[in-house]
């Protein structure tokens, strides 16, 4: 039977599952005086019935699906006697009997692969009538087991409720085991990484190149594996993003919260936020094409030399992008202050401004310096303005005029193209993601801390 | 007498009290003008002819009254009668309410409160206020008394700013608590212990009057006590306006005590002929507990 009919078929087993105990029921509630008798509604012993039959069939569904297709070729390619050594033949060899299996013909089969071929049709029909037939016998069979052990006094909705806790159990882990799976795959992909480049020399080494011969005799390219200068790079990008995203956010924050009126206030704040909906790779191409060469020029005009892609303009439009996120949480945060600490310090005396600076943003500050770390956090991971902006030179460089290139950009540079997923250079991408993401952890542990640490002085 | 309709009117806010319709009317009749004394000879506050609107809303009648200097005047009425309104006309603190609007001539020693060449920074140094919930700044509890007389220049030296502090934390009757941790945040404190801060911070920046808005609802009994105790320490040098919802503290602490209803001031006189013989009914009213 094809997996697809089993499946409508398993479903029409559990909605008749469910229907068989709604209705007994219902019966039972009639018979016995009134549905206060039962111990639970109608419904729930409907979906007793119908968990009983449907679970442990899907269950089993699910693992025989996961697993057949493994056993089935083990099984295949422990008959043939004489194997390909290699992993790449082996699965050659596989595809060509399954292609034959299937019965796309093309060249001429040898004996030994035909017999294998009939072999992988056999087991594959038999695997599927035997799953057919174990799920079904399984949802029947429980399903009337349920149905049978109906009872007046069964409590239905607690099981029910055990059930769905579990589901909602295993959504709430699913993202959690991601966030696991990604750090372990870096961690792991990492520790390979640092096998062939010494750790000291990518967190201290000062030369940044990442060219691997693919052949002996290649000329120039060793390879260096000093991150140093990605991570200065990093910095100065984010620093001057943070320059700009800082004050601006925090003033308009401050406009919003203290100054604007209401009908300007529910106009500018969502105009504010649009900003935090364009796509970076839009910002992306404007650093590029117009703030970049507007700096280099006016660099030039001043007698300084500027490279046509610098961080200044890579870290000035990041600052722009970031402008939402400081304003938005600063203006929340603010807002947060009691009226009445503005009332207190206005009935000393203060004035407005006064209010603002000593009473009202020191209140705020732990809320708005968590949104400034968050903000960071955005600036450290941001990519695609940087890619396409700030350039590709690993430049160790103070100077904001000049080119530089940050953690994310070399990820991308490193994974773009063919690569050999086992070589350094590739595997310099994962250390890289590794430390940024512990850079970004802490910088977000610290921020929640600190917003939280707030959010208990005014609860 | 006609109370029944009077009843529903403790429903409404506070700030933005709506009166119906029908009982507006039923207190105009009643309440032609202010019985008792609402004036008098050496007046710090002067306030002719009062009215204020929330939007529309009118939520102070025509109230007329004097404050004098040296005297505590208790404000009494039901909730939502306008009694923290009008306190806080007193030092423009409702120019922070949306809407708000204030007609009639207000004065301090005869200077003006509103109008257009009236700063109020300088006026609200001059009336100081303590507020209903404690509101302590998140600051230490030296900053918190140093506010004012930072921001208003008062102190030039740190030697002088302490001695500020120090006085206006003895007149609050704070000092002992707290002379030894005055670099810990003053939200640490006790509810009566903030409360009493927030008095001292207010009377560091030494006001001529005090404006206190149901200071000692949110404490317990014997931070009252201390708060009421205070009030009447502090009537030697400054005039206090105090409005309460206890008709026993108003009766503990002032002089003088002013009965609203509905936005309009039914009475006032002496605090011990309001309690003891009330000239308008529904003062007495009030007063006998038969609304509010």
């Amino acid at each position: 039977m094809q997996t697809p009919t089993l499946f409508a078929l398993l479903l029409l087993l559990i909605l008749v599952a469910y229907g068989t105990g709604f209705s007994r029921a219902l019966t039972a509630a009639r018979t016995s005086g009134g549905l206060r008798k039962l111990a639970s509604l109608p419904s729930y012993y409907g979906l007793h019935t119908a968990l009983w039959c449907g679970l442990p069939a899907l269950l089993l569904l699910g693992i025989w699906l996961a697993f057949d297709d493994a056993i089935i070729r083990a099984l295949v390619m422990n008959g043939i006697a004489d194997k390909p050594d290699t992993v790449a033949g082996q699965n050659l060899l596989y595809a060509q009997i399954q292609n034959l299996a299937a019965g796309h013909l093309f060249g001429e089969a040898s004996p030994q692969v035909q017999a294998a071929a009939e072999r992988f049709t056999d087991l594959r029909n038999g695997s599927r009538n035997l799953q057919a037939a174990l799920s079904l016998i399984l949802a029947i069979g429980l399903g009337a087991f349920a149905v049978l052990r109906f009872s007046p006094q069964l409590r239905a909705r607690e099981k029910v409720e055990k059930v769905l806790r579990g589901v909602l159990i295993t959504c709430a882990c699913a993202a959690i085991f991601t966030t696991v799976g990604i750090l372990l795959s870096v961690l792991f992909e990492s520790l390979r990484f640092f096998q062939s480049v010494p750790i000291t020399e990518f967190l201290f080494g000062l030369h940044w190149s990442p060219q691997m011969a693919l052949r002996a005799d290649q000329v120039g390219s060793s390879g260096a594996f000093g991150a140093v200068p990605l991570f200065t790079g990093t910095l100065m990008v984010s620093a001057i993003a943070m320059f700009v995203a800082v004050p601006v956010g925090l003033m308009s924050a401050i406009y919003l919260a203290e100054y604007a009126s209401k009908r300007v206030r529910t106009f500018a704040k969502p105009v504010i936020e649009i900003l935090a909906g364009v796509p970076t790779v839009v910002y992306g191409f404007f650093a590029a094409l117009t703030v970049a060469p507007f700096i280099r020029d006016l660099a030039m005009s001043m007698g300084l030399q500027a490279s046509s892609e610098s961080a200044l303009a890579a870290g000035l439009v990041m600052g722009i992008m970031i402008i939402p996120f400081v304003s938005s949480l600063s203006d929340d945060v603010i807002n947060a202050v009691p009226q009445s600490l503005r009332d207190g310090a206005l009935g000393l005396g203060s004035t407005k401004s006064e209010t603002v600076r000593k009473v009202v943003i020191p209140a705020a500050l732990p809320g708005i310096v968590g949104g400034v770390l968050l903000a960071v956090s955005r600036a450290i991971g941001e990519t695609m303005i940087v890619v396409m902006a700030a350039g590709l030179a690993a430049n160790l460089t103070a100077n904001p005029l000049e080119s530089v290139t940050t953690v994310t950009v070399q990820i991308v540079t490193l994974l773009v193209g063919d690569q050999e997923f086992d070589s350094p250079k590739t595997l310099a991408a994962f250390a890289l993601g590794l430390m940024l993401f512990l850079s970004t952890l802490v910088l977000n542990f610290i921020a929640l801390h600190v917003v939280k640490k707030y959010r208990e002085q005014y609860d | 007498m006609n109370t029944m309709t009077l009843d529903a009117t403790g429903q409404a806010e506070p700030v933005q009290p709506k009166p119906l319709e029908k009982e507006a009317v039923d207190t105009k009749t009643k309440v032609r003008e202010t019985v008792g004394k609402p004036f008098c000879d050496s007046a710090k506050l002067r306030m002719r002819n009062v009215n204020v609107f929330y939007g529309e809303a009118q939520a102070i009648h025509d109230v007329s009254l004097d404050i004098g200097r040296n005297e505590v005047v208790a404000m009494i009425g039901p909730s939502g009668c306008g009694k923290s309104t009008f306190l806080r006309c007193l030092n423009r603190m409702n120019d922070t309410i949306e809407g708000c609007r204030v007609e009639g001539e207000l004065a301090l020693d005869d200077e003006p409160i509103y109008g257009p060449k009236v700063d109020v920074v300088p006026l609200r140094a001059r009336v100081g206020m303590v507020f209903q919930k404690p509101n302590p700044f998140p600051k230490s509890i030296y900053e918190n008394v140093a506010y004012g007389p930072k921001i208003h220049g008062i102190a030039s030296r740190r030697a002088e700013l302490d001695e500020i502090v120090e006085n206006s934390l003895r007149r609050a009757g704070l000092w002992n608590e707290v002379k030894d941790r005055l670099d810990k945040p003053g939200t640490g404190l006790s509810g009566g212990q903030q409360q009493r801060l927030c008095i001292a911070r207010a009377i560091a920046v030494s006001p001529e009057v005090i404006l206190m808005d149901e200071p000692c609802s949110a404490l317990d009994p014997i931070a009252t006590a201390r708060i009421e105790e205070l009030i009447d320490e502090l009537r030697e040098n400054y005039t206090i306006a105090i409005v309460t919802h206890s008709m026993q503290q108003a009766a503990r602490v002032s002089q003088r005590t002013a009965y609203f209803h509905l936005g309009h001031l039914v009475e006032v006189n002496d605090t011990e002929t309001v309690f003891t013989n009330p000239q308008h009914e529904l003062t007495e009213a009030y007063i006998t507990g038969r609304f509010g």
